[in-house]
């Protein structure tokens, strides 16, 4: 789905070769600043490499619209932004960036219940908690029904046992639906739970490129 | 009704009264101002004075060079006032964006308002056309210099919500909408405010001026109408023109918010 060649991001980080592949769950682990968010933001296009390539399904990014390019490759950042209004207009603000249509507010609540987040539609965005916050952003993620998902420490604001259960529902949509998800996660213990393949990032390299045991 | 009262040397050194009282009021209540109140009194007086003599030139020898030179050096000056007032660093592409929107905004207006309201003749008759084009250049400047800030300020302090936007497919368009709705709202709200409190909360300076030189109030409030509305009309079509181009200039070819700081 990825390939990266030789690819060096100013000196925050430096991959010779990676290839993600698609329909697999990647975790990212690596001490805070070793350059896993860069490699998301690159992904996603929000960035762009200063040397080297990287394709999408064989496709030189460079090549790309990034638009078109983001709305299939979705990111979800580590403090997302939660726009004014309330959980309603927060929910279909991304399909509307996304120039989908709109969802029905039955729609809107499933995506509510897949993120476990109990909060009426007409709630103030601005009320929720930090936790809640977070879990509102992936549930507008979710709508958007991407081809890849690149979460940035997706769980950073929820307990342990919210964690495992977003993490799983997470996994298991993506995996019921084909899709690839590529994960940022300073929990070690969810990455050996949940990730097909788990990349450890140190210093802007990749130390470890482990596949998950069956 | 008496004639013009022609203001004497004297007279109009009396009301640098009113300066003084605010020198001793500064002076007493310690605020340090005292400096800024007397270098803008003096240059006030000594722009208009200088401004009066080139005035009474031009009118005496009416001549397109002229006209073209002084609506230049107007435009210039209001373009490089809005880039020195903002406090947020602006790129090169801005610059010429503020530039580009103040003169194609502004001359367009000028041009409408001129010969096809007023209908002046000759078409540089600088009587009409210099004190017409201060006021409509002057209000676009300020209309664009909050426009300015606004859009600078909102890029900076609400860029993760552009990002964010970005991040979920948005285009530049769509992620700078509320930014630049805003930059717009700031803009062209203190002109429509005046346009509400005017003939009721205050009369206006040039209706004012005209009747104390001896011109009809009802030719005055004609006048000060068509103006209005010609400076409504530039205000909007500069910051329009800015805002649509400006938001563009903080993201690259490839969609990205460019860093300022790099």
């Amino acid at each position: 789905m990825f390939e990266l060649s030789d690819v060096t991001y100013k000196d925050i980080l430096t991959i010779d070769h990676l290839r993600l592949e698609k329909g697999r769950v990647t975790c990212i682990v690596g001490e805070s600043g070793s350059g896993k968010t860069t490699l998301l933001r690159l992904l996603n296009k929000l960035i762009s490499c200063d040397r080297g390539t990287i394709t999408y399904q064989g496709q030189d990014i460079l090549d790309l619209d990034a638009v078109l390019l983001r709305r299939s490759v979705v990111m979800l950042p580590q403090n997302p932004a939660i726009y004014p209004g309330n959980v309603r207009d927060n929910l279909a603000i991304g399909l509307a960036f996304a120039e989908k249509l709109p969802a029905s507010d039955e729609r809107l609540r499933q995506a509510l219940a897949q993120v476990n987040l109990n909060k009426d539609l007409d709630a103030k965005s601005d009320l929720l908690s930090g936790g809640e916050k977070q879990r509102l952003a992936l549930a507008r993620l979710m709508l958007l029904e991407p081809d890849v998902y690149l979460l940035d420490e997706p769980s950073s604001a929820l307990d342990e046992n919210t964690e495992r259960l977003i993490i799983e529902a997470l996994v298991a949509a993506a995996k019921d639906n084909g899709k690839t998800l590529i994960m940022v996660t300073h929990t070690r213990q969810i990455a050996q739970a949940y990730a097909d393949r788990t990349i450890e990032i140190s210093g802007g390299r990749i130390v470890s490129d482990r596949e998950a045991r069956s | 009704m008496n004639g013009i009262i022609d203001l004497s040397l004297w007279q109009l050194g009396a009301a640098y009264v009113f300066v003084l009282i605010l020198l001793v009021i500064v002076r007493i209540k310690g605020i340090s101002r005292e400096k800024e109140i007397l270098i803008a009194s003096v240059r006030m007086t000594l722009q208009l004075v200088l401004t009066g003599y080139l005035l009474v030139a031009v009118f005496g020898h009416p001549s397109p060079l002229y006209t073209v030179l002084i609506l230049i050096a107007m435009e210039l000056f209001a373009i490089f006032t809005i880039i020195r007032r903002t406090k947020a660093k602006l790129s090169i592409q801005l610059k010429k964006v503020i530039a580009l929107s103040m003169v194609s905004g502004t001359v367009t207006c000028l041009l409408y308002f001129l010969f096809v309201v007023v209908r002046i003749s000759p078409w540089y008759d600088p009587q009409y056309f210099i004190p017409i084009a201060g006021m409509i250049i002057g209000n676009s400047m300020t209309g664009i210099s909050l426009d300015v800030a606004r859009l600078a300020d909102g890029m900076q302090t609400k860029k993760h919500l552009v990002e964010g936007a970005l991040m979920l497919g948005a285009t530049p368009k769509m992620a700078a909408k509320t930014i630049v709705d805003h930059a717009f709202d700031a803009a062209i709200l203190p002109t429509i405010n005046s346009m509400v409190g005017m003939g009721i909360v205050f009369l206006p300076g040039m209706m004012t001026g005209q009747i104390l030189s001896g011109t009809s109030p009802v030719t005055a409030i004609e006048y000060q109408i068509a103006i209005m509305l010609g400076i409504l009309g530039s205000v909007a079509l500069t910051v329009i023109l800015f805002v649509q181009l400006g938001y563009k200039t903080f993201f690259n070819r490839e969609k990205q918010l460019v860093n300022l700081d790099d």
